[in-house]
């Protein structure tokens, strides 16, 4: 199996044996920095496109197909567009907040994505603490949501953003709970070891009937959290006209675009990486040529394949499910996710003790 | 009839006269709300068709259609009219009729009749700086003196209510302020995605529940009536065709059907059949489009890609016939343009299996969602009483229990040549509003394939002169378009053009309706209320 | 390959009617020549603009409904990259002005055209959008949106087809190809202007 670490300890002692070691940190940073930052821009592109193509599918429509080869391109002439749009300068707007509210949302993003395991030996920074760290640093993108509302002086930001900052808190909590049944059939944080002890059975095999509803409501809050689908009440579209980030264009629009997607690859990563086996293949104990087989197969390819899985399901609840209203979102999270999230812990630590 | 007419006449007051439409009374100003109030209170006419302004030259005054709910074929014709041509003053009936109120602002904005103890006579199609009454005959309509005004009417002009008493025989003006300065204010449209053209509501908020809703109408007031009375009857055709597009065949229907009621003639039997047809799948292209949009704005697109989908299928036939997609323009004064396409009954008897067919996976996508149904059950409750009173009548007014089916209460048409069901729900909810489009579907589809198959040879049009002069009289034509009872009210003096059109819209009063049910409930509802009475701005507007 | 050219991949060139005139003007724009790398980066830039267009959702009556056609499943307008219809006229790029404006709308049409973020584009759908259609006569209708903002792309018909929309928005794709981003025509946005329309005192903003 295509292990990176070899190709990154390659580069590693490549650098120290011509720089000094402060020196060679320092490259292997912008390295990183810069290799990620691209990986986030294509990555963004290609979810912007497949969305497109699978709503155009669920909806009897053909989708792009014009710009380049079945459309592959149209996603670039988007961003080559948005790049060049004028920004508006909103009139008694607070103008530090409202620049500044944009960044946060993509800083939010752009770091749980630098967090991820995308493939055996390529992970940015593997914590002792990384499930943690994930969760963390997803949810900060809250905080520019309530800035990009309040600070846009408009009554449809205004709305959008409180119903942002009340629907993201809640799902927080049960993401975590049941990120936190993972955490307790695993006994460690660290992403890393997490994968690692998945090589013979993915914990959704694992951890019986608590890991499968584990994963049920992970996927329904982590959906919550990226204010898509049945959830999108933010920007509720047919409500108030583009919720938090009415007032905002060109490419600051751009970053909230790109972090909506963003978002929904991180949460369908973490879920893969924590009920699907992230990277590791499929195997199956005792069946050793199957394994074997299996093993062939790269293992960033398990990784996106499982990671847009979790994509297409979340597409597939969004292009057909009607939107729910504020007191059914909040309702269904604290007197239905969350009761469920706590009775699994409960039944999941029952199932590692016996 | 007879009775009523004696009941009448022991008033003492006020002229009688029979006509098509019913009775005809006449009463003299000061009479009115007395009358009014007596039909409404003593005699159970508990709904008011609509109310049509008038400049008779000399006089202005105003018609009341008047009907009961329980007895609806009946009509009686209220009139009463001042002549005080700088101040005139009538009596609001605002109490009696709650659609009334409404109207009322329409006649005051159109006619400048001033209508006492009505709590708000603020203008409601033309900006507050609009100088005239347009509809009246002696309106200036030089455009110097209503340039294209070029920023937003100012926001305290517009909630500045004024209403006018009589107080010792003096008219007394007061006015007040629509919203307080604690209230926090929200405009939903004019250009808005979920106001379906360019309605604008301004709804004060209590956090997500909303307090008090304003509508604000005029955003694409085409002046219609006025143009109507410059036009020849063919040529108001047209015209009713754009009020609303969605059932604009079944509005041009009503309007053919005005005429031939007034020159004594009748369409011959085939085009009666396929007018009929026509209207059925023009009702169903509606309720598509309508139940589409309500899935749209609950969130769920694909539903409204689906229904604009089966909507192309009706599109087609009509393209193939009348040439027309969305405008058919295909009846006229006697009858049909031309003879129906040769494919015409073959594509339709291919698209009633089809359109059954993908009802049920409608009802699959839709229907029977959960979040869908948990979103519509028991919010936007309008009970019977209050639908009646509103004048909101078509499946908004089904879905309540109220039986106002014009096709089944005055037939036109060859609805009285088949078998269908008027669909009534009792519920009054949104659910009920929302189900009971998808049954019409059903039952549309039901008449069609009755019709379809039984199509008599024949002429297709009754000759007309060249050039149609409707004798001297009042017309007037109910029809049931997509959203309820179309009445087109036809004034003539004998010449080449009416002397006053009126359209009597089935989507002003829904908005009413809107405004009364929306309160305590939340801005999602709000815009899932809009989309369930299903109105349509520009037949708001005229 | 030539700089400047109005050849688009959605639509065949010889399908168009109007060649002649948008010929003329590019062999205006060759004339000076360019700068090979300017005149590149101006095609690239250009290309991703005319393929990229957001339509602002805006529709006021009959035209609206065909709008709405052209964006289902039939006559799917996604192929050519428009159907991200976005609410917010912040982050559209064109806007189709469907149906009648009245003096009461002229206003907020004019408005949403300001909000709008540079480079916008304005089609004017239907006879009424054109010049008042059927309702030329009427006291408080428009006669013509260009009254109010400049037009690119007139679609007649009342309504149009979706198809002659279609054609509409290849046009207007064509006409965003051939645009110059590295020059603004003069005129097109003085300083002083803006400045002066931000510090008008606002109706909507009093509260």
């Amino acid at each position: 199996m295509l292990d990176f670490s070899n190709v990154t300890n390659w580069i590693d002692t490549t650098l120290h044996r011509y720089l000094s070691d402060g020196w060679a940190l320092a490259t292997e940073f912008v390295l990183i920095a810069l290799m990620l930052l691209i990986a986030y821009a294509i990555l963004a592109l290609v979810l912007i496109y497949m969305e497109r193509k699978v709503c155009a599918f669920f909806q009897c429509r053909i989708g792009p197909n014009r710009v380049g080869k079945w459309g592959l391109l149209q996603s670039v002439a988007d961003m080559v567009k948005i790049l060049l749009k004028e920004l508006v300068h909103i009139n008694r707007a607070d103008h530090f907040l409202f620049r500044v509210a944009s960044f946060v949302v993509i800083i939010g993003s752009i770091c749980t994505f630098g967090a991820l395991p995308f493939a055996k030996g390529l992970q940015a920074i593997d914590f002792n603490v990384g499930v943690f760290y994930l969760l963390a640093v997803s949810s900060v993108g809250v905080v520019g949501i309530l800035l990009a509302g309040w600070s846009s002086n408009s009554k449809y930001t205004m709305i959008g953003a409180m119903r942002s900052g009340a629907q993201l808190i809640s799902y927080e909590i049960s993401a975590g709970l049941s990120v936190l049944a993972v955490v307790i059939l695993a006994g460690t944080m660290q992403v890393s070891e997490i994968v690692a002890l998945q090589t013979d059975r993915w914990f959704i095999f694992q951890g019986h009937i608590p890991a499968c509803i584990a994963f049920l409501t992970y996927l329904i809050a982590g959906h919550a959290e990226t204010n898509r689908g049945p959830f999108d009440l933010p920007e509720a579209e047919s409500e108030l006209t583009a919720g938090y980030h009415t007032e905002y264009s060109g490419i600051q629009f751009g970053f909230f675009y790109l972090a909506e997607y963003m978002n929904m690859f991180i949460i369908a990563a973490i879920g893969s990486t924590l009920f699907l086996g992230g990277w590791m293949p499929l195997h199956i104990p005792g069946w050793e040529s199957f394994n074997h087989v299996m093993d062939l197969v790269p293992s960033f390819i398990w990784f996106f394949g499982k990671t847009f899985f979790c994509i297409f399901l979340a597409l597939w609840v969004r292009w057909s499910f009607p939107r729910l209203r504020i007191d059914q979102l909040l309702s269904l999270e604290w007197k239905v996710l969350m009761p469920i999230c706590l009775v699994n812990l409960v039944l999941m630590s029952l199932v590692v003790i016996f | 009839m007879g009775t009523m007419k004696n009941k009448l006449a022991t008033l003492g007051y006020g002229q009688i006269e029979e006509g098509k439409n019913g009775l005809t009374f006449t009463v003299p100003a000061e009479k009115s709300y007395e009358t009014a109030h007596w039909l409404r209170f003593d005699e159970g006419f508990d709904y008011l068709f609509d109310l049509v302004g008038m400049d008779y030259g000399d006089r202005l005054g105003v018609i009341y259609y008047l009907s009961r709910s329980k007895d609806p074929a009946t009509m009686l014709v209220l009139k009463t009219d001042t002549p005080d041509r700088e101040k005139p003053e009538l009596d609001s009936v605002h109490a009696l009729w709650e659609s009334a109120n409404l109207y009322e602002r329409e006649v005051y904005d159109f006619f400048g009749i001033i209508f006492l103890n009505h709590p708000d006579m603020r203008r409601i199609f033309l900006r507050a700086d609009w100088k005239g009454h347009p509809l009246r005959k002696d309106y200036d309509t030089d455009p110097i003196l209503n340039p294209v005004p070029q920023r937003n009417e100012f926001l305290s002009e517009m909630e500045r209510v004024p209403s006018f008493t009589l107080q010792m025989g003096q008219e007394v003006e007061e006015s007040h302020k629509l919203f307080g300065h604690d209230e926090y204010v929200v405009n939903f449209g004019p250009q808005h995605p979920a106001m379906h053209g360019v309605l604008h509501l301004r709804v004060s908020l209590d956090g997500e529940i909303i307090r008090k809703v304003d509508p604000n109408f005029g955003y694409i007031h085409r002046g219609i009536e006025k143009m109507c009375e410059g036009y020849t009857y063919p040529q108001i055709l047209h015209l009713a065709d754009r009020l609303d597009y969605l059932s604009g065949t079944i509005n041009r229907h009503a309007v053919c059907l005005c005429c031939e009621q007034a020159l004594g003639i009748q369409a011959p039997p085939r085009a009666q059949y396929v007018r009929t047809i026509l209207d059925e799948l023009t009702r169903i292209a509606s309720h598509l489009l309508g139940w589409g949009c309500m899935c749209m704005d609950m969130g769920s697109i694909t539903a409204f890609v689906y229904g604009m989908r089966d909507r192309e299928k009706i599109m087609d036939i009509f393209e193939e016939t009348a040439g027309g997609r969305l405008m058919v323009n295909y009846s006229v004064i006697g009858g049909l343009a031309q003879d129906i396409h040769p494919d015409f009954q073959r594509k339709v008897k291919e698209f009633i299996p089809y359109m059954r067919r993908m009802l049920r996976e409608h009802h699959l996508l839709f229907t029977g969602n959960p979040i869908a149904r948990g979103r519509m059950e028991g919010i936007g409750y309008l009970p019977e009483q209050e639908a009646i009173s509103l004048g909101a009548t078509g499946p908004s007014g089904r879905a309540s229990g109220w039986h106002n089916d014009i096709r089944k209460i005055a037939p036109y048409a060859a609805y009285d040549k088949v078998d269908f069901e008027e669909v009534l729900r009792p519920g009054g909810l949104t659910f009920d509003r929302y189900i009971i489009r998808l049954d019409e579907i059903e039952e549309s589809l039901r008449i069609i394939e009755q019709l379809i198959d039984s199509m008599p040879e024949g002429p297709y049009a009754e000759k007309t002169k060249a050039i149609i002069k409707l004798p001297e009289g009042e017309y007037l034509q109910r029809v049931e378009n997509a959203r309820g009872q179309f009445g087109v009210h036809i004034t003539s003096r004998g010449g080449k053009t009416p002397f006053r059109v009126k359209f009597r819209s089935p989507s002003l009063v829904l908005v009413g309706a809107l405004k009364a049910i929306a309160p305590k409930t939340k801005v999602a509802d709000l815009i899932m209320l809009g989309a369930s009475l299903d109105y349509v701005i520009p037949c708001i507007d005229r | 390959m030539e700089i400047k050219d109005i050849r688009i991949r959605n639509m065949k060139y010889e399908e168009f009617r109007d060649n002649e005139y948008l010929e003329s003007y590019v062999d205006e724009l060759r004339k000076n020549g360019v700068n090979i790398f300017v005149g590149k980066i101006n095609d690239f830039i250009n290309w991703g603009r005319s393929n990229s267009v957001w339509p602002l959702t805006f529709a006021t009556s009959c035209c609206g409904i065909e709008f709405m056609c052209v964006g289902a499943a039939r006559t799917d307008f996604a192929r050519f990259g428009w159907e991200v219809t976005r609410n917010s006229p912040r982050q559209a790029d064109v806007i189709f002005v469907c149906g009648t404006i009245v003096h009461k709308m002229a206003p907020v049409l004019k408005r949403l055209y300001d909000q709008m973020a540079e480079p916008k584009y304005v089609m004017a759908i239907g006879s009424c959008a054109i010049g008042g259609g059927p309702f030329k006569n009427s006291y408080h209708v428009v006669k013509g949106v260009n009254e109010i903002i400049p037009v690119d792309v007139y679609v007649p018909g009342c309504p149009p087809r979706p198809d002659a929309m279609l054609y509409g928005m290849m046009q207007l794709s064509r006409k965003i190809k051939v645009q110059d981003f590295f020059r603004l025509p003069e005129g097109t946005w003085p300083e002083n202007e803006c400045e002066s329309l931000n510090n008008q005192p606002d109706g909507d903003n009093e509260k």
